[in-house]
């Protein structure tokens, strides 16, 4: 890659950033919101100490890159933990991915494409997922139940990642950002494949973008941040950390809102509510019809 | 005023002499009582009409109470109403007020739901309301005027349904307005300046939504209304269409007076229509516009669909290859033009015009007061199933994105499916309605000829089986049925004709003891077990084999009822 990757950055409480599409706005410190979010922030800090847990071996490299110097990548640069992990990482590799991707990550034609310098979040994105390892070859990567335990996966990403660099994982609160930006965000830059609500919609070749039903806050910022297939990558250029993490808060949002309506049937609108009409409106006027009237 | 109590015709009660004093002044006497004794045949089918009757006064109830909120302005807004994901977002006023209906207004989701649904409901039961009068045949003369009564209301309630899912502002509708837009440059000529005159300069603009605010709040509605009142008249005066039956003929009109039986039964389908927007304005979730966001033209998301009521022309526009014809001179009838202007044009003219054409075809210019049976003209009802299928598939590929998703087809191949199926489909319904309707034709006819199948097979003497059939009829020398087809339906089961006892009483469950029906029924001589008591016999087939009559056992028996 020779583009200087930006190592996940420190999260930045300040709301001075930049921002686009909106006008910086904050909640009133003390207002309702504003202390609604505090405590759902907590929360999902607590949540996400547990994930971090998971990831120390992680958090050790990842502490070599908070100084954000592109050649503070040095691949060579072996702290013991991280060699032991990248040294399992590639004991794995060579066991599950080696028959696709080669034995130097350099790719195997028709099989599968070089993984030097796609990062940590892409091997965590396709194999979290589940997409990786490949079960066949088709028109797009399905998902799946992740094959690898989240320990293999961190081995596997160290390994990756030190052979060429790339996007790491993020740290810090990913749902740390301003909830309706977010959402205009969303609508502007996800909403074209992934539809409004993140129902999923069709591309063309029996392609699709999925629904963010399952994904999880780590896998949508690696999938921004990697862009798998035919989703373009959002790199922190494109959308800032905190833009990801203002998208995040509001898919995450919207998902976990109830439908104040009733029934959502979807949430994909006139089609589900064409069905309704025409199976329970019309179903219901019939019976009743037919009650009232003659038959013959 | 000195009437005596005893003189002859003058009211006594209290309700009698406010009557009197009304009719006193008004004279209404006369026309209520000609109106209140008007008889209606009760077919279920012709319900429907009135379905969508109720589900428009459900729309004026519902839309009126929305009008006192909703506020038609396109000024841009910051909105910091009660629904968190999109406050300080910048929108429209109309979307801001819409979001105010639905979080901040008491019962404003509830009537915005209810709106919707009926919304929904009005133009399903049009639909279905247009085919009873098709494949029955109630156009004919003299009820051509309300056909195109009814197809200008058809037209109306999609425009009317159109502007009413626009006017919200939302990213969904705009992403609508926007094709609408270009639907409206694609037509040759006058294109341009007709968006500009609709749209007040360029897109969006700033008047658009107040402008079919306005068309779907007074315009439209108000045109609706005259027409479905002239609708009306029209059918009063015309006197109810009906399918001909017993005692039914051309001069007259079997049924239930207007009161109190058909007024009852009417006011009660007004109640279930009711019942049916209001339980699924609030069970069921529609138009959820927070979720769409504020229109902005920079957005557009996968899976937005219109209505399903527009979802043909959504199709046609998937469906059809984008042709653009150019003519020297730097000018071109652009791809839209084609599948949404050209081909609704020619798919509603069809249909305007189709009473005139099945006239000029069949040369059939008589008046007509009985209904046909779709079997009886199978040529029409073979057509209309043909048209019906193409509508269909156009129907369906407007959400073929959502079912290539949900059903994890590739698009692509919806997208030609849909292109064949549009060519191959109809003339293939075509051949099989027709032949269905051939097949219960000669079914119909067999059963008069030969009679009811009963179920009871006979062993012959010299050892052939045959089954023994009930004629409905008297049946001539050589045991064929006598009764002409009359365009009414052919009892087909022994149950039609009392063949067993009637059936027990009871909607949900028998509110009649069986065993009391069964004694009651034995003794007024019902039923094929009562005929074995009396050591009656059924008859033969009255096939020639048998030699062509009755067998020596059994008389054909009178039908009953
Ligand atoms: C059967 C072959 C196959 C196997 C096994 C396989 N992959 Fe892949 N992999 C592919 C193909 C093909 C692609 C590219 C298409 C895609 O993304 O679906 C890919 C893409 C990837 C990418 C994304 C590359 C990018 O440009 O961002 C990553 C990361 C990846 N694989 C990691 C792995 C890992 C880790 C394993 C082992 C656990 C693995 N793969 C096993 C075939 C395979
Ligand atoms: C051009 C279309 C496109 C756009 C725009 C797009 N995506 Fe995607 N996205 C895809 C496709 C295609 C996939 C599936 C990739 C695969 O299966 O390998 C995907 C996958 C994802 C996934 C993984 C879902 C899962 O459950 O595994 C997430 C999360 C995601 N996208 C989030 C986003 C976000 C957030 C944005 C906006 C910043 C966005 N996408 C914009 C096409 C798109
Ligand atoms: C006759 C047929 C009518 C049809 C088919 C129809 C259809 C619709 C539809 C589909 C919507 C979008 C609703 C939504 O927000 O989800 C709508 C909105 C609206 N309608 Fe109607 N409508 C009809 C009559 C009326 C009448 C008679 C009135 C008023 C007198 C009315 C007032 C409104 C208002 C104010 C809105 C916007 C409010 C909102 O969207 O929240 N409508 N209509």
């Amino acid at each position: 890659m020779s583009t200087p990757n930006h190592p996940s950055e420190a999260f930045d409480e300040n709301p001075g950033t930049a921002r686009r599409l909106l006008a910086p706005r904050r909640h009133a410190p003390g207002s309702p919101v504003a202390a609604a979010l505090t405590r759902r922030r907590s929360k999902r800090r607590r949540r996400l100490t547990n994930v971090a847990g998971l990831f120390a071996g992680l958090c050790l490299m990842g502490a070599l890159y908070t100084t954000i110097v592109p050649g503070a990548q040095a691949a060579g640069d072996t702290t013991t933990a991280a060699g032991t992990a990248e040294a399992a990482g590639q004991a794995i590799y060579n066991r599950t991915c080696i028959s696709c991707h080669g034995a130097n990550l350099e790719g195997v034609p028709q099989r599968g494409p070089s993984l030097i310098g796609v990062g940590a979040a892409s091997v965590y994105f396709q194999v979290h997922t589940g997409r990786m390892p490949l079960a066949r070859q088709g028109a797009q990567a399905i998902e799946k139940p992740p094959v690898l335990s989240d320990k293999e996966i961190d081995q596997l990403m160290a390994y990756v990642q030190a052979h060429g660099g790339g996007p790491t994982l993020p740290s810090g609160d990913l749902r740390a950002g301003d909830l309706a930006q977010g959402g205009e965000l969303f609508r502007l830059n996800c909403s074209s494949c992934h539809n409004f609500v993140g129902e999923g919609g069709a591309l063309s070749s029996g392609k699709a973008a999925p629904s963010l039903k399952n994904a999880d806050d780590l896998t949508i910022y690696t999938a921004m941040l990697t862009g798998p297939e035919n989703m373009p990558v959002f790199g922190d250029s494109q959308l800032t950390p905190d833009e990801k993490r203002s998208i995040i808060d509001y898919v995450q949002t919207i998902k976990a809102q109830a439908d104040p309506g009733g029934a959502g049937v979807g949430r994909i609108g006139p089609v589900s509510e064409g069905l309704v009409i025409w199976v329970v409106g019309i179903g219901v006027m019939m019976f009743g019809i037919f009650w009232m009237g003659s038959k013959a | 005023m000195a009437r005596t109590a005893a003189a002859p015709g003058v009211p006594t009660t209290r309700v009698g002499k406010a009557a009197y004093e009304l009719d006193d002044r008004f004279i209404v006497a006369g026309w209520l009582r000609r109106t209140m004794n008007k008889v209606y045949p009760d077919h279920w089918s012709f319900l429907l009409g009135e379905i969508a009757l109720y589900s428009f006064v459900v729309l004026l109830l519902s839309g009126t109470y929305l009008t006192f909120f909703f506020d038609a302005s396109m000024k841009e807004v910051v909105y910091n109403g009660s629904y968190a994901p999109l406050r300080g977002v910048p929108m429209s006023a109309a979307y801001e007020s819409t979001l105010g209906l639905s979080f901040d207004v008491r019962g404003g989701l509830f009537v915005r739901q209810l709106h919707h649904w009926a919304a929904l409901l009005f133009v399903a039961s049009i639909i279905a309301h247009l085919m009873r009068i098709f494949f029955t045949g109630a156009f004919r003369r003299p009820r051509e005027t309300n056909w195109l009564i009814g197809v200008t209301l058809f037209v109306l309630s999609l425009l009317e349904g159109f502007a009413g899912y626009t006017i919200p502002d939302d990213l969904l509708s705009g992403t609508g307005l926007r094709i609408f837009g270009t639907v409206i440059l694609s037509i040759p000529v006058v294109g341009t300046w007709l968006f500009f005159a609709l749209f007040n300069g360029d897109y969006p603009g700033q008047f658009v939504v107040g402008r079919l605010y306005i068309a779907h709040v007074l315009l439209v509605p108000g045109i609706l209304l005259a027409l479905i009142g002239l609708h009306l008249l029209i059918l009063i005066k015309q006197k109810h269409s009906q399918f001909p039956g017993p005692g039914r003929t051309e001069h007259n009109v079997v049924g239930n007076r207007f009161f109190p039986t058909f007024a009852a039964k009417s006011g009660g389908l007004f109640f279930l229509v009711f019942g049916v927007c209001a339980g699924l304005g609030g069970l069921v979730q529609i138009n959820p516009v927070w979720l769409w966001g504020p229109y902005n033209p920079a957005q557009v998301s996968s899976a937005s669909q219109p209505d399903w009521y527009i979802g043909f022309l959504e199709g046609s526009m998937r469906l059809f290859p984008a042709w653009e014809i150019n003519f020297p001179g730097n000018y071109a009838i652009p791809a839209p033009f084609w599948p949404t202007v050209f081909l609704p044009g020619v798919m509603f003219t069809l249909l305007a015009l189709y009473p005139m054409l099945e006239r000029k075809l069949t040369r059939d210019s008589a008046s007509h007061q009985l209904l046909q049976r779709p079997r009886d003209v199978p040529v029409r009802t073979s057509a209309g199933a043909m048209a019906l299928t193409f509508y269909l598939v156009l129907v369906i590929s407007g959400g073929n994105d959502v079912i290539a998703d949900k059903f994890d087809i590739s698009l692509n191949a919806m997208t030609w499916a849909g292109r064949i199926g549009l060519i191959l489909l109809p003339p293939i319904v075509y051949v099989i309605t027709y032949r269905i309707c051939l097949g219960l034709e000669h079914h119909d006819r067999e059963v008069l000829e030969h009679g009811i199948e009963t179920g009871v097979i006979r062993r012959l003497p010299h050892g052939e089986f045959i089954e023994v059939h009930q004629p409905l009829g008297a049946v001539d020398a050589h045991g064929h049925g006598e009764l002409a087809y009359g365009g009414a339906p052919v009892p087909k089961k022994m149950n039609q004709v009392g063949g067993a006892r009637r059936a027990i009483r009871g909607f949900f469950r028998p509110v009649e003891d069986p065993a009391q029906v069964e004694l009651e029924q034995r003794a007024e001589g019902y039923g094929l077990s009562a005929a074995e008591d009396e050591g009656r016999e059924l008859t033969t087939s009255g096939r020639p084999s048998e030699g062509g009559r009755p067998s020596e056992g059994g008389r054909p028996q009178e039908p009953r009822d």
